[in-house]
């Protein structure tokens, strides 16, 4: 059991704790550039799962056998073979937005949160181990892309998955939806996201100085 | 020479690479804390980027007619393998060049703006002469802004900035706004 506990945290961390994009700062050029809608979100939120789940289990089954001086050019084969077939099987299932994301399904090879767990978790690690990681750091890539996609998308055309949310009187926030609202948006999610785990800090500060006290109280009144 | 001058001016300040397709952003905000390194690794960048451009019209023209499939995994390893390659022989020609770019050099591999360019200029069907202008213009775009962020992230060093702010989320608020700044050469071409 103690096993399944930490494959599950391994997947959790990738969260919140971890989270690519908003702790280590990864994954910024699609991150930005598809996150106009929430719809893109997602459609690049599942290509980056399946590129990264798919060569994590297999960098992580051949780990053995990869030489070490030229395993990044073996790691970046097998990221592309993936992202060779996530962009022909997008091209026949949802056309219309392969189109709009264009060059950044095959740009996802270029995304260094991919590699960046290839070379630091899959390639050191067993295949259960290298599968729960991958899928938790792409969970929390999705997290991010959705929290972009859904701000910028809300506020820049007033709809969410093109689901009108203001009427007809809402006046559209057009930058939002081009790149400068790409960047500050972002810029502000983690903002948002550094004050939060500012506050976290504080305030699990305060417990552990609350649970000190308490217990020198219950030693005092023990004695 | 009207459409390659277009090509060129559209990807230097219009289509900027960086502040508009979001390509390189990782030299972009990481290594753009110092002026001087932050020119030379663009101009690093702009000489691998022509390479780049050379190599993905012999790729198109003679071998991926044949198998448009391999596209993406021939481009990611001649890419990389070109690099190498100039590295190697800027090492062997000029050492005291090699040593200013060294640490730079291999970082450029994993440049989205690299792998950007070869897929961009084949979406686009860019001939040779095309595809070296478009280059030239990316490299100078890329070098435009990593100086640009350069100057003024050594400018804010030494202001009252909270300490919450400082780091990425900072960065990509100024890079907001020269995003922003940059949209406004999209005017340079309905009016003429």
């Amino acid at each position: 059991m103690a096993t399944d506990v930490t494959a599950y945290e391994e997947m959790i961390k990738g969260l919140w704790r971890d989270n690519p994009v908003f702790v280590q700062v990864l994954g910024m050029c699609p991150m930005l550039a598809v996150t106009n809608s929430a719809i893109n979100a997602v459609v690049m939120g599942l290509a980056t799962f399946f590129v990264l789940v798919g060569s994590s289990f297999l960098v992580s089954s051949f780990k053995q056998w990869i030489p070490k001086q030229v395993r990044i050019s073996l790691y970046i084969i097998i990221i592309a073979t993936f992202v060779t077939v996530v962009d022909y099987s997008l091209l026949a299932l949802v056309p219309a937005i392969h189109k709009e994301l264009g060059a950044f399904i095959p740009l996802i090879v270029a995304n260094c949160m991919i590699l960046g767990r290839q070379e630091a978790f899959a390639s050191k690690h067993t295949i259960k181990y290298a599968v729960m990681d991958a899928v938790g750091m792409s969970g929390g890539f999705m997290i991010a892309l959705l929290a972009l996609g859904s701000v910028r998308e809300i506020l820049g055309v007033g709809a969410l998955f093109g689901v009108d949310l203001f009427g007809p009187h809402f006046e559209p926030w057009v930058i939002m939806i081009l790149p400068p609202g790409g960047f500050l948006t972002l810029g502000l999610l983690l903002l948002f996201f550094n004050w939060f785990s500012e506050r976290r800090k504080q305030f699990l500060a305060k417990v552990a100085q609350a649970d000190q006290n308490a217990s020198i109280a219950g030693v005092k009144d023990n004695g | 020479m009207d459409d390659l001058l277009w090509i060129f001016i559209s990807t230097l300040l219009v289509n900027n690479f960086v502040l508009a397709y979001f390509l390189g952003l990782c030299p972009f905000l990481g290594v753009s804390g110092q002026l001087d390194t932050s020119f030379r690794l663009g101009l690093a960048t702009t000489f691998v980027l022509v390479v780049t451009a050379l190599c993905a019209w012999i790729l198109n023209t003679y071998v991926l007619i044949y198998a448009p499939y391999l596209r993406l995994i021939s481009f990611i390893v001649v890419i990389a393998s070109v690099v190498q390659f100039i590295e190697m022989s800027i090492k062997k020609l000029s050492p005291s060049l090699f040593k200013s770019l060294g640490i730079f050099l291999p970082l450029i591999t994993t440049n989205c703006a690299i792998l950007g360019l070869a897929i961009f200029a084949t979406n686009r069907g860019y001939g040779l002469l095309e595809g070296l202008v478009f280059a030239l213009g990316a490299g100078g775009g890329f070098t435009l802004a990593m100086v640009l962020m350069a100057g003024i992230r050594q400018e804010t060093e030494i202001m009252d900035v909270p300490a919450l702010i400082r780091g990425t989320a900072f960065n990509l608020i100024i890079a907001g706004i020269l995003s922003m700044a940059f949209m406004g050469f999209a005017g340079l071409f309905s009016a003429a």
